[in-house]
């Protein structure tokens, strides 16, 4: 059902984490994504922001594998994404979860180890010596008895974050990850993304654009079409064509990131770029 | 009241009722405590009405195809119900399971819908097979409220075996059992079978509604599954001590509940459903008192 309609690009210079071509996807006849491009580099770190509805989940289903794309091709690492997505960790949006469910902080990490351990095999100790790596790199380690209602939201979300780094990921994947925790605890949050960015590549979308702009290290637009060009300057330009409507760009953090001109040709070119299906 | 006790226990059926009472609790725990944290209780009362169909065919199948397939064997001569009707209601409640969780994953809305139809239609083939097998009358009531004190020896057998089979599975699939209920997603995209889990905990349900079916009663069973798991959710953190704390609540529950039942000649099931629901009750006023509201 998902016919390729094109091959699958070979970068020759850098293999890429993960390469999007021409995808289409969405829920019955309703397309959700159009023709979106995209190819996350080793050692990215790519803020996509979008309005609700834009896509991002989409997006983000479709790189799991969890919403087989209509057309188009997704690899990760390589791989169809069935088997790519064990490079992988995400990091779902902390709202989705029942926070009564009695469930302690390191069982919550150790299900990062499911993956590798399949059915019927018990969690070893190297799992333990990697989920305890995992919960001490975000600094939760020492909360591992609390259940995770006991937790503020910003440490639910370092949780979450080291049950994904528990995976040994190449690529971290991550849904809003500031959605439901205030701008401190949002700044923590992203300087510790920063740090993790050292040694994996860091893909998320949020709506939070003042903060996802002077974190990452480039942006991009999501609204059915995805806009970006890899570059680390949010114009104006491609703010209006994600949202449909004129914005006004609040800078945050450093700001002339956010006002760059030469970012216009940039969108310009991208755009002059776009294949035609 | 010691001597009332002691000569309760002389009876078989006393300590049948009691051994029953003890192995549906430990089922209880286990299970239950999953049907809380998952909140699917709605699903876990649509099995266990369904299974009624299942104790109707039981009946019809003993009464009147029996006796015509095999003419003169021991079983068809056989006048009382035997395990048929049990095995009915497994192989019923297994159906609904599979019916209802497929429905549920498949179709996002009106799930519930669909699980309320099937929990009607279940109860009313149940009846209707039962209106047609003629001959023996079975009395309804007491697979609606339960009947522990009627309890036979092959019955306790039945539910040791499938005591044992939960609680295997449930170590065996500890891992996956916990994560398919906290995080399905995730869960999928570390490639477990998550469907595959799921239905494994419907059939786990279906198979404890069964038992719970000879000892409360259907309409009693959702009770029996949710305050035990519900209570000790107040009492301690964690699924495991979850479950042990439930499974000590569940006998707690039913040998007072049979204690006053046997005292005041009550209704056994209905007497077990009260004495948790007072304990449910007692939970929260208890906790209450105990931890004062967080801005006080």
């Amino acid at each position: 059902m998902a016919a390729s309609i094109a091959p699958v690009a070979i970068d020759n210079e850098r293999q890429s984490a993960i390469a999007v071509e021409h995808l289409w996807a969405g829920y019955g006849n309703e397309n959700v994504l159009e023709d979106v491009n995209l190819h996350v580099y080793p050692l990215d770190f790519i803020g996509i922001i979008g309005p609700n509805g834009g896509g991002k989940t989409t997006l983000i289903k479709v790189l799991l594998g969890l919403l087989p794309p209509t057309r188009g091709d997704v690899t990760v690492m390589g791989e169809p994404v069935e088997t790519g997505r064990r490079h992988i960790g995400y990091v779902p949006q902390v709202v989705e979860f029942d926070h009564d469910f009695p469930i302690s902080v390191w069982d919550v990490a150790r299900m990062g180890r499911l993956g590798q351990r399949g059915l019927l095999r018990r969690y070893t100790s190297e799992d333990n010596a990697l989920v305890a790596e995992a919960l001490r790199r975000v600094d939760m380690l020492d909360l591992r008895q609390r259940t995770i209602g006991e937790l503020s939201g910003g440490q639910r979300q370092r949780v979450y974050i080291a049950r994904a780094l528990a995976t040994h990921p190449s690529i971290l994947l991550l849904d809003e990850p500031t959605s439901s925790v205030d701008p401190r605890v949002s700044t923590s949050i992203y300087e510790l993304l920063r740090e993790l960015n050292e040694r994996v590549t860091i893909l998320l979308v949020s709506h939070d654009m003042g903060a996802v702009s002077s974190y990452v290290k480039s942006v991009g637009c999501l609204n059915r079409h995805l806009f970006y060009h890899g570059g680390d300057h949010l114009t104006p330009e491609m703010v209006e064509l994600a949202y449909q409507c004129p914005v006004d760009l609040v800078a945050h953090g450093v700001p002339h990131r956010v006002f760059a001109e030469h970012a216009l040709d940039a969108i310009q070119r991208y755009r002059d770029e776009e294949p035609r299906p | 009241m010691i001597a009332a006790l002691l000569e309760a226990l002389q009876f078989t059926f006393m300590r049948h009722a009691l051994l029953a009472g003890l192995l549906v609790s430990v089922a209880c725990g286990l299970i239950g405590t999953f049907v809380v944290v998952k909140r699917i209780v709605f699903i876990s009362g649509g099995i266990a009405h369904a299974a009624y169909g299942g104790i109707g065919l039981g009946y019809y199948f003993k009464y009147m195809i029996l006796p015509v397939l095999f003419a003169g064997s021991a079983a068809a001569r056989d006048p009382r119900p035997g395990y048929w009707p049990l095995l009915g209601a497994v192989v019923f409640s297994l159906l609904a399971a599979a019916i209802m969780g497929w429905i549920q994953r498949r179709t996002r809305q009106r799930a519930d819908t669909i699980i309320g139809v099937l929990w009607a239609i279940g109860m009313a083939v149940g009846i209707i097979l039962v209106d047609l097998t003629k001959g023996y009358k079975v009395d309804l009531m007491s697979y609606l409220f339960g009947s522990i004190l009627a309890v036979e020896r092959t019955e306790l057998l039945a539910i040791a075996g499938l005591d044992v089979l939960v609680i295997a599975l449930v170590a065996l699939f500890y891992k996956e059992l916990l994560a398919v209920s906290f995080d399905e997603t995730f869960a999928t995209v570390e490639n477990v079978p998550v469907g595959a889990i799921y239905g494994l905990l419907l059939a786990m349900i279906a198979l404890t509604v069964v038992m719970l079916m000879r000892v409360v009663g259907l309409i009693l069973v959702i009770a029996m599954l949710t305050i035990p798991p519900a209570i000790a959710g107040r009492l301690v953190k964690g699924i495991v001590p979850m479950m042990i704390v439930s499974a000590l609540l569940g006998v707690l529950f039913t040998f007072t509940g049979l204690w006053l039942s046997y005292a005041w000649n009550l209704t056994s099931g209905a007497s077990i459903i009260l004495v948790a629901g007072a304990g449910y009750l007692l939970s929260l006023i208890s906790w209450r008192r105990l931890r004062p509201a967080p801005n006080a």
